[in-house]
């Protein structure tokens, strides 16, 4: 299998499998960041695809692909919209955790064992790419994005999310996180993999795609939850793009 | 697994049908079961109850399309004037008035007779897909499954969902059986409701009245009519409860004067002993408490419809919300919002209600005048005096769409 996933990083997220959807576990950050992160991915589809959110099963007939999809954090809510999903992932282990899950919600998902490249290589196609958390772990991420362009049919939309590089960003996500909070077992994220927004707008165009928005994902302490903020994409941020 | 729906609500007073509606509105399907049978809920007799409807919780009415029904049955509260009588003197010289003219918003609230609310809830739920009505129906069990939840009721029917909601009231049974506890305590008083016909007319001025046994609110109704709420002891309560109708008027009469001329009953009389009860939790798993059942807080501001409504509007935007980004909605994390989004609110208004209720409930002479201080500062300050108009208004908090009049 060909892989531009470092084996190391594989092997942390393997450790971790098991506590994928303990909402006070290890995922707990993802956890707390998912309703914000699905705010935006929702509103993305539903604004490129011309898509009623409010209307049953909004994302019906669209085919989705969740790239690094863990233990079903984002697919399950795309199943639930109505999309046909494929979660996709490096670490083996992941796969029947989210199989499981999903089974005992009564949804339908296609979980597979394999990465982006192999995919496009199979010539696989889809309407939307989620690529979230991600590309700060792959370890050539232009060739990474290109695999991603290559999955979308035209018109096609990816959204891809990671962690800009810059002094803060060290201190809130691997001191904050890692080491103060604990949100994250140390040694999670390593700072020089860190993109920021521009290097990955860059990034997005050399792979052949339009970056159309980006946004940032903040943390209030005094809610104790994420929001999504136009300006400050200091830390966790997100992007979409379009392939024209 | 296909369940009969996806949320079932135990308890069809008054927050029981909103909630249905609201969650309807939002593409959920409901059912209800309340354990009075429709002959009784459908009932046009006027029974004595009415409710005080802060703006907020009419705004959040006509975002459901039930305003409309009732408008015009509805008594603006044009006016809200506090005072610190004792028996016998009628309305005391110093007194704190609220006008509705002070905010640009409207009346602070409208007074509304519960058979016309009860009434334009059950035709909306009855015109609304997606809400299944089960009413002379008791749940006897329920019990939370992997995948949802199930109640078993008092005809051996069972029902299953993907949670449920109390909306059964201060000793909530739903509560209970989910291993919820209670925390509160007793007033010693107990609320005496009825309505009245006076000679005189009102104006759309409510009035709550300070005395040394407890409040007493005279809240108008549409023509010369009002709405008492009138606490008392409880030994004393129950005595005049339990006493025919002169014995009752004649206790009631020096209470606030003479201002709307004479006085005669109009309907049942109730009466209510006062506790205050929280419980301990607002959610358990697939499980969450709304209005009395979360909360019964103590009558003195007329605040119990509306903090339930409150809940209402709250409950449904974070299930509707949930549901529109994907998120399995019975899930912890997603009630804890609902729980993290009232349980302030409410332990505010309880604790606050509370305070008020053993400050004014006195005879003490120093108290009195520190009182009667207070009124005067507010009365003089007009920016206090447009913060306790908003708050009685219900405009005031982090409000949920639904109390600002907006769908979900």
């Amino acid at each position: 299998m060909q892989t531009t996933i470092d084996p190391g990083e594989v092997a942390k997220f393997e450790a971790m499998a098991a506590e994928w959807w303990d909402p006070n576990g290890k995922f707990k950050p993802l956890h707390m960041l998912n309703p914000c992160r699905l705010d935006y991915i929702t509103r993305q589809i539903a604004a490129e695809f011309d898509r009623d959110l409010s209307a049953p099963a909004p994302f019906k007939g669209l085919r989705i692909l969740d790239i690094g999809c863990g233990g079903g954090l984002l697919s399950e809510p795309m199943a639930r919209l109505g999309a046909d999903v494929v979660g996709a992932d490096a670490a083996e282990r992941n796969i029947p955790v989210a199989q499981v899950h999903a089974q005992a919600q009564g949804l339908e998902i296609d979980y597979r064992h394999t990465t982006a490249e192999a995919m496009a290589a199979a010539g696989e196609a889809f309407d939307v790419v989620l690529n979230m958390e991600v590309v700060e772990h792959v370890a050539d991420p232009l060739a990474y994005l290109t695999a991603c362009q290559q999955l979308l049919k035209p018109g096609g939309l990816m959204i891809c999310s990671t962690i800009n590089r810059n002094s803060k960003s060290y201190v809130m996500a691997i001191i904050g996180a890692e080491h103060v909070m604990r949100w994250l077992p140390k040694g999670t994220h390593e700072w020089s993999k860190f993109i920021t927004p521009d290097e990955l707008y860059d990034l997005i165009r050399k792979a052949g795609l339009s970056p159309v928005d980006r946004k940032g994902f903040v943390f209030n302490p005094l809610r104790w939850d994420w929001l999504l903020s136009e300006r400050d994409l200091s830390v966790n941020y997100v992007t979409a793009s379009v392939k024209r | 697994m296909t369940h009969d729906a996806d949320i079932l609500i135990v308890g069809g007073g008054l927050n029981g049908p909103a909630l249905a509606l609201a969650l309807a509105k939002g593409g959920l399907r409901v059912a209800l079961m309340d354990a009075q049978p429709l002959e009784h809920l459908r009932s046009d007799t006027f029974d004595g109850r009415a409710y005080a409807l802060a703006l907020a919780s009419v705004r959040a009415l006509g975002a459901l399309g039930i305003w409309a029904q009732i408008a015009d049955h509805a008594q603006p509260i044009l006016q809200i004037k506090a005072s610190d009588g004792r028996p016998g003197e009628g309305i005391a010289p110093f007194f704190l008035q609220f006008d509705h003219a002070e905010i640009e918003e409207g009346p602070m609230g409208h007074m509304i007779e519960d058979r016309y609310l009860r009434r334009a809830l059950l035709d909306a739920m009855a015109e609304t897909p997606g809400i299944q009505h089960h009413p002379g129906e008791t749940v006897t069990a329920q019990q939370v499954t992997g995948a949802g939840v199930q109640v078993t009721l008092a005809s051996g029917r069972m029902l299953s969902a993907r949670m449920l909601v109390g909306c059964d009231g201060r000793n909530s049974p739903t509560a209970s059986r989910a291993g919820i506890a209670r925390t509160g305590w007793d007033y010693g008083q107990t609320a005496l409701v009825c309505a009245i016909r006076h000679d005189l007319p009102h104006h759309g001025c409510a009035h709550q009245l300070f005395l040394p046994a407890g409040p007493l609110a005279i809240l108008p109704l549409p023509g010369n009519r009002a709405s008492i709420v009138w606490s008392e002891e409880t030994a004393r309560a129950e005595a005049l409860h339990h006493a025919d109708g002169a014995t009752y008027l004649a206790a009631l009469r020096p209470r606030f004067g003479s201002f709307l001329g004479e006085i005669a009953l109009d309907g049942k009389r109730f009466a209510y002993p006062l506790r205050l009860t929280l419980a301990n939790s607002f959610i358990a798993p697939r499980l969450a408490l709304v209005g009395d059942a979360a909360h019964g807080v103590h009558p003195i501001a007329g605040q119990g419809l509306n903090l339930g409504l409150r809940d209402v509007a709250a409950l449904a935007q974070v299930l509707i919300e949930a549901t529109r980004r994907g998120e399995d909605f019975a899930t912890q994390p997603v009630l804890e919002r609902y729980q993290q989004w009232r349980r302030f609110d409410t332990a505010v208004l309880a604790l606050g209600t509370d305070l008020f209720n053993r400050l004014f409930s006195n005879d003490n002479p120093a108290l009195r005048m520190g009182r009667d201080l207070g009124m005067g500062i507010v009365s003089a300050l007009p920016g206090l005096r447009r913060h306790f108009i908003r708050e009685a208004a219900g405009l005031t908090g982090d409000l949920p769409r639904l109390m600002q009049g907006r769908a979900i």
